[in-house]
């Protein structure tokens, strides 16, 4: 039997980390992925603007890079804030962004770029006559939004959202680096400890695979759900 | 729609704030682990060593609660600033680089820095000539990174570690010719834990001040003097009832440093 | 626009972070990053053409153990297969003794084996979906020349999945390069090791990482026109012709 001289706990804790992490990080990125995404088919070219500036520096910087900088970064910002207020107004707050909540920031926004990339192409792909279809029957636009262009746009967004996904679950893995102790971390102050590096990364590797495994399973039952009346070509 | 998802959004980002009075009844003292023996872990996860017993000690005799919050020394004082926590205590030099961002208390302790090599080693003096081309493992940000980068940088390979055992580990595989630690972090974990595989190389270090500074302090916000004094003030009782003397005997033996 | 340069200069001028010694750094980062990547993703390429091939075999144990090697290695993530290879591969016995070691001290070598092996998996299965979507008639045209197995994969498969594949293939590739900023996790000097250093050194996040971030955007961009401009010319012929 495998010996995790007494790290068991703790890496089942990590791994629990991981896992919220990375539900509440989707969560975050399917809002703001919806927010751009709207923001980038408005007609309103500030707003076209500011979408595709985000999604571009997301997407062309290290998710990494972006965790140190929004991580250190944000520290020292939300720091001058809070000063400021201090000095001038005698007020003094603490804001404590602990390592948890600003994982799920970072990795939120970062996701949050390539959901609003997928939920585009995946509105865009939406066929209009459907939509004149709901106004003709006099569904309000909320209605519209709800039982036609949501479930028919998901349809189209499935594919990208479970790659993104899967993406996603791999980058909380960054989170180690900068101090946050999920899995990944734990295994590594495991393994420097005992000495047993293989051990401890052959497990963690073990539950991402199970993971990814799972949440592909149940992405093919929801491809199916949202397939109904396409038939099965798709 | 729009306006129900920014009214979610603006209430998971406030979650993440909240408002607390200062008032000194508790202390959260910001801590990097491991750093065997001043601040590290035991298996279970509890915070052990000098560091933290020490910190306990202070608190007690202030009749304050203390909280340990493990931060990675890359953001240790950027999250003091932040009142992520109040104090550092965490092995940390006291030096004129580091007064400019924070207020330090006396110092609680003042190893020197030293050289620590396998023991078949050829290093016999580390200066630039014995360390050309070699492989030199130091920790991040630390005043040992500063030191090294600023007088071998330009001779040796200079390979920086997140945190000490990462470094340590490194040395075991032999990826490394020689570290630059703190001398009870070294001994603890070089010389102590793999007895007669590694050595000391050269003198302990401590000077210049401009790197070494003046042993290990507490450090706290600058405008937080009435706290660091109550700590100083805690800190010379200890050393006069001799719970000080206590706590340091256990960690570094007969005064042999 | 004088008076904006002039406030530059100024800005230059008083700054303590952006020094010889630093700017040095991010140079070599730089270098690093570029050597890393580029090796990687060579090696990765050449890898991933016959494990694409084999992935399609009908042979059952050719197919499954590539099948397995690309499960695992696109299901988990990168830094932990760089974690395994960078300090496992020291606890294999005697390793030291050998002339392996050589290769594997160096943090760049682990680096680059975990990072070769990460790519190719992802280039094979890219590949693997090119080839599979190779339209029947090119096949069908191909045995009816009575072509051989191998000259059919050469002339015929190889080069129109190729094209196929390329837009997927321009994404692994910047997806690679933003990978590869975790190497400043074992201690190497890359682009963002160089970024580490410095916010260190000086408590400046937002100097040390807005300048790297603005060096990736920069290399991001000129791989994305790079392939950009090859698609262009390699998918030339798909463009419908009134154009």
């Amino acid at each position: 039997m495998i010996d995790l001289h007494g790290y068991g706990p703790r890496l089942f804790e990590g791994a629990l980390v991981t896992i919220e992490l990375a539900i509440l990080s989707l969560i975050l990125a399917v809002v703001l992925g919806l927010l751009t995404a709207s923001a980038k088919m408005s007609r309103s070219w500030p707003l076209h603007r500011l979408g595709t500036l985000y999604t571009t520096i997301i997407r062309g910087v290290p998710d990494l890079v972006l965790m140190m900088l929004l991580f250190f970064g944000g520290q020292i910002g939300i720091n001058m804030f809070t000063d400021m207020l201090y000095d001038r107004y005698d007020i003094d707050i603490f804001i404590n962004v602990n390592e948890f909540v600003a994982g799920v920031i970072t990795i939120g926004l970062i996701f949050g770029a390539y959901m609003g990339e997928t939920f585009r192409g995946a509105f865009l792909a939406v066929d209009s006559g459907q939509i004149e279809a709901g106004r003709a029957y006099g569904m309000s636009q909320w209605l519209v939004f709800r039982r036609i262009r949501f479930p028919l746009m998901m349809r189209h967004a499935l594919p990208g959202l479970s790659n993104n996904w899967m993406v996603l679950l791999k980058t909380t893995a960054l989170v180690s680096v900068i101090g946050l102790s999920d899995m990944v971390r734990v295994a590594s102050e495991a393994s420097k400890a005992t000495r047993e590096p293989f051990t401890f990364m052959i497990i963690v590797a073990a539950i991402y695979l199970l993971i990814a495994t799972f949440s592909e399973w149940g992405f093919a039952h929801l491809q199916k759900r949202y397939n109904v009346g396409f038939g099965e070509s798709h | 729609m729009k306006r129900l998802l920014g009214v979610t959004l603006l209430g998971a980002i406030l979650v993440a704030g909240a408002a607390e009075a200062r008032e000194y009844d508790k202390v959260r003292f910001g801590v990097d682990v491991p750093y065997e023996p001043m601040e590290y872990r035991t298996p279970d996860g509890e915070l052990t060593g000098f560091d933290i017993e020490l910190g306990n000690a202070l608190c007690a005799e202030m009749e304050i609660e203390c909280e340990w919050i493990v931060q990675g020394w890359d953001g240790i004082i950027p999250g003091l600033l932040s009142r992520k926590y109040d104090a550092i205590m965490s092995s940390m030099t006291i030096n004129d680089e580091r007064r400019e961002q924070v207020l330090f208390s006396d110092p609680y302790i003042t190893p020197p820095s030293a050289w620590f090599a396998p023991a078949d080693s050829n290093i016999e003096t580390p200066n630039a000539e014995a360390l050309e081309g070699k492989t030199i493992g130091v920790q991040r940000g630390t005043l040992q990174d500063n030191y090294v980068t600023d007088n071998f940088g330009d001779v040796a390979r200079v390979s920086r570690y997140a945190t000490a055992d990462d470094m340590v580990l490194d040395m075991d595989a032999g990826r490394l010719d020689i570290v630059f630690l703190d001398f009870p972090i070294g001994k603890a974990t070089l010389l102590d834990s793999e007895a007669g595989n590694y050595q000391v190389v050269g003198e302990m270090i401590t000077e210049p001040k401009k790197y070494f500074g003046d042993g290990f302090g507490i450090a706290f916000r600058q405008r937080d003097e009435e706290l660091a004094a109550k700590f100083n003030e805690a800190l010379a009782t200890l050393k006069e009832n001799g719970t000080y003397n206590e706590i340091y005997n256990r960690y570094f033996g007969n005064n042999n440093q | 626009m004088e008076a904006l340069i002039a406030n530059i200069t100024e800005l230059l001028a008083e700054n303590t972070i952006f020094n010889a010694q630093t700017l040095g750094y991010y140079g070599e980062g730089l270098v690093t990053t570029v050597q890393l990547v580029f090796l990687s993703l060579i090696i990765g390429l050449v890898l991933a053409i016959p494990l694409a091939i084999g992935r399609g075999s009908k042979r059952k144990w050719i197919k499954m153990p590539i099948f397995f090697y690309t499960y695992v290695f696109r299901g988990t993530p990168l830094l932990v297969q760089l974690y395994l290879i960078y300090y496992g591969v020291v606890f294999v016995e005697g390793i030291q003794d050998t002339w392996l070691w050589l290769i594997l001290e160096r943090p760049f070598y682990p680096a680059l084996i975990a990072f070769t092996l990460n790519t190719a998996a992802y280039t094979t299965e890219i590949f693997h979906g090119a080839i599979k979507a190779t339209s029947r008639g090119e096949i069908e045209a191909a045995r009816a020349y009575g072509m051989s197995y191998s000259l059919m994969m050469r002339r015929i498969i190889l080069p129109s999945a190729f094209r196929r594949a390329l837009p997927a293939y321009g994404n692994e590739v910047i997806f690679m390069l933003h990978a590869s900023a975790i190497a400043s996790v074992v201690t190497i000097m890359d682009l963002t090791g160089a970024a580490r250093f410095v916010y260190a050194r000086f408590y400046a996040p937002f100097e040390a990482f807005l300048f790297v971030a603005a060096i990736y955007l920069c290399l991001t961009f000129a791989i994305l026109y790079l392939f950009r401009y090859l698609e262009k010319r390699m998918l030339a012929h798909l463009k419908p012709a009134s154009q």
